[in-house]
């Protein structure tokens, strides 16, 4: 496999929320918003990122039977770090992404990038697919959020489309998650039907 | 590079050194973080009391004392002065009522206890729902805003509860927690002006009001 398809497959063919349906808790709980979206998408690619590198380099003294103990610490530091460091540079991010920073330690899909991929591969092939993985999931939140935040609430990264009282409520709570999510996955499906 | 086996030794000792490094290193990127977080949070609360009470030219910061509510809560006062005299006062007041975990709002009372202005600080509610209440009370539409009233006069509870405020739209449980919060602050305020000779000596009407 060579690189390009190694960064390329996270956005298509393989991506985090259209295709292999994980990481559906953040998917779900912070897309109310295009900017919420983009923050957790990018937060979540740079523990991704972060934690195939590591796991990918020591990947040979860890035995076996305590492979998954040993990335959750990996993963777990990482999104502390993010964690901290959102908190004192993007304070009003944070407040918003609020529990959903630290959840991104149990997002089966960084967990599912280390153990499928990282513990298997290359630190190049590694850090790549981590990468595309995470563009690839901040695309789809992004993508989600926009729509969600439009529907829903008028606007568009926070610029006024229309007034906020003809918005649809439904598609800010959770069901507008579901919803959006749904019409979202049966779109790209029919797309990749045609391609 | 052999893979290492899994016997008993190999295994402790691989956990081992993960998590020494990784204690270590958030060691250290706690200590690199610390100030900046600390910076951001003062920022916060200066920017917070600025706009709850504006046009003070003291530094409310430096005046700041504590006082604990009947619910055993800490609550943070900040006087605000112009010249000398008191112009009203901060509150940084805090409710465990919010649908999950607490609610910090720092609400600005005038020194009768009329709502200046406020700033929701922290909480946890539903992003989307919960979270509407940073400007959901400053409003002026429909009985949303609370801003220029005054919790002794006016019933400061959601609709459903009998009072005059609307709540947020399928967020009814922050409404509360949110007014909950400003009741404590009001009421944690008036019981503690007699005993407060910093805040009774700048205003002399403030017996009146109880």
């Amino acid at each position: 496999m060579n690189q390009w398809n190694n960064f390329s497959k996270g956005f298509f063919k393989e991506n985090a929320v259209f295709t292999l349906l994980l990481g559906m808790c953040p998917t779900l709980g912070v897309t109310s918003s295009a900017i919420d979206g983009l923050g957790m998408g990018l937060a979540t690619t740079f523990v991704l990122v972060m934690s195939n590198l590591v796991v990918a380099l020591i990947k040979n003294f860890i035995p076996d039977k305590v492979r998954i103990p040993s990335f959750i610490v990996v993963i777990a530091t990482f999104v502390t770090i993010v964690e901290m460091t959102m908190q004192a540079y993007v304070p009003a991010l944070f407040d918003s992404l609020g529990l959903f920073i630290p959840l991104i330690v149990v997002n089966c899909l960084v967990l599912g990038r280390a153990e499928a991929f990282a513990s298997k591969n290359n630190l190049g092939s590694s850090v790549i697919d981590g990468l595309g993985m995470g563009l690839g999931f901040s695309m789809a939140l992004t993508m989600l959020g926009s729509i969600r935040e439009l529907l829903g609430s008028g606007k568009l990264f926070g610029t006024i489309i229309y007034p906020e009282d003809y918005g649809m409520l439904v598609f800010v709570l959770a069901p507008g998650a579901f919803i959006a999510l749904g019409y979202l996955i049966a779109f790209i499906n029919q797309v990749k039907k045609e391609a | 590079m052999a893979k290492t086996e899994s016997t008993l030794k190999n295994m402790v000792l691989t956990l081992l050194v993960i998590t020494c490094v990784a204690g270590a290193s958030l060691g250290f990127m706690y200590e690199l973080t610390k100030g900046p977080i600390a910076a951001a949070k003062a920022a916060k609360q200066q920017a917070a009391i600025k706009e709850v009470v504006p046009g003070f030219t003291n530094n409310p910061g430096d005046e700041m004392y504590e006082l604990t509510s009947k619910e055993g809560l800490a609550l943070k006062l900040f006087p605000a002065k112009k010249d000398g005299e008191l112009i009203g006062v901060a509150i940084e007041t805090q409710t465990n009522k919010g649908f999950s975990g607490n609610v910090k709002v720092m609400v600005g009372l005038k020194p009768d206890g009329t709502i200046i202005n406020y700033q929701v600080l922290e909480h946890k509610e539903t992003p989307g729902l919960g979270t509407k209440m940073a400007d959901w009370f400053k409003t002026d539409k429909g009985n949303q805003s609370i801003l220029g009233k005054h919790p002794k006069k006016n019933n400061l509870t959601v609709s459903k509860d009998g009072g005059e405020v609307d709540a947020i739209t399928a967020a009814t449980i922050s409404s509360r927690a949110f007014l909950d919060a400003i009741r404590v602050a009001f009421d944690t305020y008036t019981e503690n002006q007699s005993s407060q000779p910093a805040v009774t000596n700048t205003s002399t009407e403030e017996g009146g009001a109880e």
